[in-house]
C-alpha cells in the first residue's frame, strides 16, 4: 500500500502578516515557517497507518527550495521519501494539477491532505485533486481507519458528523482529532538526512487566477469598556447602538 | 454573463447564508446584464424555492431525485456541471461552507474553471474580472484576477447587506431539473449520520455565546447556556475547552476549528489567542468578558467588561430576558 501526504509550508499561526513590493508580495522577513497545522494531522495519521499496515509513505510539496526544512521535518516524523515540485503555485488549481500529475504517475492508494492550508486557506485542493484523478474526495475527516482496502471515515458535516465506508483510492482532507501531532525524535532527525528528497520540475498548466495586490484589514476602533457593576447596560447598547440585537 | 447560484437546503428550507448567496449572485448578473439562475438539490418545502425571486433570481432549477437527498459533494458537483452546461453559465456562485467548497472544487476540475474561495466583495468587472478574498485566516485580503472562461466564486457570509423589510414580492419560476446521475458518485456507504438537529448551527447563527477555559469546567456552563437561550444564540468554545471534553468538538471555534461570522459574538473567559481570533474576525460586533484587563481579546473587541464571568453572565441574562 502506498500513502501520499501533501504538505504546505506556511507562516506560523502567530505570525504577523505584512506585505512588500507595493503590496504585491508577502513579507517573509522574520516570519517563521511551519508545516500547515492540518497537514501535520494528515502526516501524523499517515505515519500511524504506515506502521500499522506496512505501507510506504511519501510526502509531497509544491514549492521552492526554501521549504526544504519543513520537508526534512516530515521525513524525520516518519515519511520514507519526499517529492518537491519546484515552483511556488499561483493558486489552488495550479497546486492541485501538479499534485494530480505526480499522483497519476505513482498510483497511491491513499492521498492525505490537510482540511485547508492556513495561508491561502481555500479548502479546495483535495476536491480538485480527487476530480482530476477521477476518485472520491472527502473532508474534513476526523477519524480514519483502513482495513482490507476499505476506509472507514468519520467526517464533520454542518452541525454534526457522518460515518462513511469507501473503497480506496481516496483523497482525504484531515483535521483533529484524527491523530496527535508528532514531534521528530533524534533518530528520526538523523535518518531524515539520508532519505531521498526528489526535486522535479512542474508540468505546464494554464493560468486560471492571479493575485494582483494584498491588503490588510482596517484597524479596529477602540473597545468600549463597561464597568462590571453596570454590566446589564451592555444589552441596551447592543440593541440601540450596535444594533445587533 | 449568465450566473448560476447553488443554494443549500436544510430540512426543506433555504439556509440563511444561501439567501445572501442568491442576492450576491443576482447583483453579479445585474452588473453584467445576464440572468441569475438558482440550482437547488434535495427536498424543498412547498413554496420555499419561489422565495429566491425576492432575492433577485428569476428561475430555480430543482433536482429532487431521492438519491440526492443525502449530502453528496461528488454527485452535487456533477449536477452543477450539467446545470452550467444547460444554462451556459459563466459565473458559478456558492456560499463558503464545507459542502460549498467541496462541490466548488470538484466542479472547477470538471469545467477547467478558475476557483476563488473566501470571496469578500462583489466582483469588479471591466476588461478583467477581479474579486477580493480573505487569506491568512482573515489576517489579510488578496485582490485576485480570474482569467478563465468560467469562474467559480465561493463567497463568505456578510458580504452584502439584505434589507429583509424591503424585499420585493417577486416569485421565481421553478423548473424540474433531471440530471444524469453517475453510479460512481454513490459508491460510499453511509453508515451513520449524527446531527444535532435541535441545536442552532454555528455557521448560520446570528448570535454566538462562547466560553473559554475561564469558565472553569463543564459543570459551570449553565450561566452561559442561559444567556444563549435568552438571546436565541448558538454556543461555541475555545480549543482547550473542546480538547478537555468540556464541550463537544463541533463547538470549537478558531483557526483549527469552525470559522464563524455572526452579528454578535460574546466571548466569556477566553483570552483571545491569535488562533482563536482567526475564527471570529468576521463577526460584526464582538463583546469580551474577562477578569484580566490585559487579555488580548479586548484589542479585537467592540465592547468589553472586565470582571468575573459568573457574576456578569446572570446580569446579562436578566437584561436580555426583559428585552422582549
Ligand atoms: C496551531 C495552533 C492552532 C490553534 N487553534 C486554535 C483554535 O482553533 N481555537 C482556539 O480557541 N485556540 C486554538 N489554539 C490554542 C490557542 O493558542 C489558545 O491556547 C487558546 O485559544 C486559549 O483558550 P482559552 O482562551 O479558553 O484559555 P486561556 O488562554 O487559559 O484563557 C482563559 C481566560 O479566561 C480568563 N478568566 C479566567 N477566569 C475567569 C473568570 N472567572 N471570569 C472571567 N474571565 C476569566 C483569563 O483571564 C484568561 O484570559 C491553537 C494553538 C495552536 C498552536
Ligand atoms: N503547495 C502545496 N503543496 C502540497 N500540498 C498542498 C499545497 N497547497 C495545498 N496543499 C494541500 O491541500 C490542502 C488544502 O489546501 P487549500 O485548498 O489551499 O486550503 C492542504 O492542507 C495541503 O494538504
Amino acid at each position: 500500500m502506498k500513502i501520499l501526504v501533501c504538505i504546505t509550508n506556511v507562516p506560523d499561526t502567530t505570525a504577523k502578516i505584512t506585505f512588500t513590493d507595493n503590496d504585491t508580495k508577502l513579507n517573509k522577513n522574520g516570519v517563521q515557517y511551519i508545516i500547515g497545522p492540518y497537514d501535520d494531522y494528515a502526516l501524523a495519521r499517515g505515519v500511524e497507518l504506515k506502521e500499522q499496515l506496512g505501507a510506504t509513505l511519501t510526502v509531497l510539496h509544491i514549492g521552492e527550495a526554501d521549504t526544504d526544512p519543513q520537508i526534512r521535518k516530515a521525513l524525520a516524523i516518519g515519511a520514507d521519501d519526499a517529492i518537491r515540485v519546484n515552483i511556488e503555485p499561483q493558486d489552488s488549481y495550479y497546486a492541485a494539477a501538479q499534485i494530480a500529475h505526480i499522483a497519476s504517475q505513482n498510483n497511491y492508494d491513499l492521498i492525505l491532505m490537510g482540511r485547508e492550508s492556513i495561508d491561502y486557506n481555500s479548502g479546495v485542493v483535495h476536491g480538485l485533486v480527487g476530480e482530476m484523478l477521477g476518485i472520491p474526495s472527502y473532508s474534513p475527516v476526523m477519524r480514519l481507519d483502513i482495513a482490507d482496502g476499505t476506509a472507514t471515515i468519520t467526517r464533520e458535516i454542518d452541525g454534526g458528523k457522518e460515518i462513511l465506508k469507501a473503497s480506496l483510492p481516496l483523497v482525504l482532507g484531515c483535521q483533529e482529532p484524527i491523530a496527535e501531532w508528532k514531534i521528530p525524535n533524534m533518530r528520526g532527525i538523523m535518518t531524515a538526512r539520508t532519505k531521498p528528497l526528489n526535486v522535479v520540475e512542474p508540468v505546464d498548466i494554464d493560468k486560471m487566477t492571479s493575485p494582483e495586490k494584498y491588503t490588510l484589514p482596517a484597524p479596529k476602533g477602540a473597545c468600549k469598556m463597561i464597568p462590571a457593576s453596570e454590566a446589564e447596560t451592555l444589552i441596551r447598547l447592543l440593541q440601540t447602538e450596535a444594533k445587533v440585537l | 454573463m449568465s450566473v448560476l447560484i447553488y443554494i443549500e437546503l436544510d430540512n426543506g428550507s433555504i439556509k440563511k447564508t444561501s439567501l445572501e448567496t442568491i442576492a450576491y449572485g443576482a447583483k453579479v448578473a445585474e452588473q453584467t446584464g445576464g440572468a441569475a439562475t438558482v440550482i437547488a438539490i434535495g427536498k424543498a418545502e412547498e413554496g420555499e424555492l419561489q422565495k429566491a425571486g425576492q432575492y433577485g433570481a428569476a428561475k430555480v432549477l430543482h433536482a429532487s431525485d431521492e438519491k440526492l437527498s443525502h449530502e453528496n459533494s461528488l454527485a452535487y458537483a456533477d449536477v452543477l456541471a450539467q446545470a452550467t452546461q444547460q444554462e451556459g453559465s459563466k459565473v458559478i456562485i456558492l456560499s463558503k461552507s464545507g459542502l460549498g467548497d467541496a462541490i466548488a472544487a470538484r466542479l472547477a476540475a470538471k469545467l477547467k474553471a478558475g476557483i476563488v474561495s473566501g470571496v469578500t466583495s462583489l466582483p469588479e468587472i471591466g476588461v478583467t474580472f477581479k474579486v477580493t478574498r480573505s487569506i491568512f485566516t482573515g489576517k489579510a485580503f488578496a485582490v485576485t484576477e480570474i482569467s478563465s472562461d468560467i469562474k467559480i466564486l465561493v463567497v463568505k457570509k456578510n458580504v452584502i447587506e439584505i434589507d429583509e423589510s424591503a424585499l420585493p414580492t417577486l416569485q421565481a419560476t421553478i423548473e424540474v431539473f433531471n440530471p444524469t446521475l453517475d453510479d460512481a458518485d454513490f459508491k460510499a456507504e453511509v453508515v451513520e449520520v449524527e446531527k444535532a438537529s435541535s441545536e442552532l448551527s454555528l455557521t448560520e447563527a446570528q448570535i454566538i455565546v462562547s466560553g473559554g477555559r475561564g469558565m472553569k469546567g463543564p459543570e459551570h456552563w449553565q450561566p452561559l447556556l442561559d444567556l444563549a437561550k435568552a438571546l436565541g444564540a448558538a454556543t461555541g468554545c475555545s480549543k482547550p475547552v473542546s480538547d478537555l471534553d468540556w464541550r463537544p468538538h463541533h463547538e470549537h471555534i478558531g483557526q483549527t476549528g469552525i470559522k464563524v461570522a455572526p452579528n454578535l459574538y460574546i466571548a466569556c473567559g477566553i483570552s483571545g489567542a491569535i488562533q482563536h481570533l482567526a475564527g471570529v474576525n468576521g463577526s460584526k460586533c464582538i463583546v469580551v468578558i474577562n477578569k484580566d484587563p490585559e487579555a488580548p481579546f479586548f484589542k479585537a473587541a467592540d465592547y468589553g467588561i472586565v470582571g468575573d464571568v459568573f457574576e456578569i453572565l446572570p446580569k446579562l441574562t436578566e437584561a436580555a430576558k426583559s428585552l422582549k
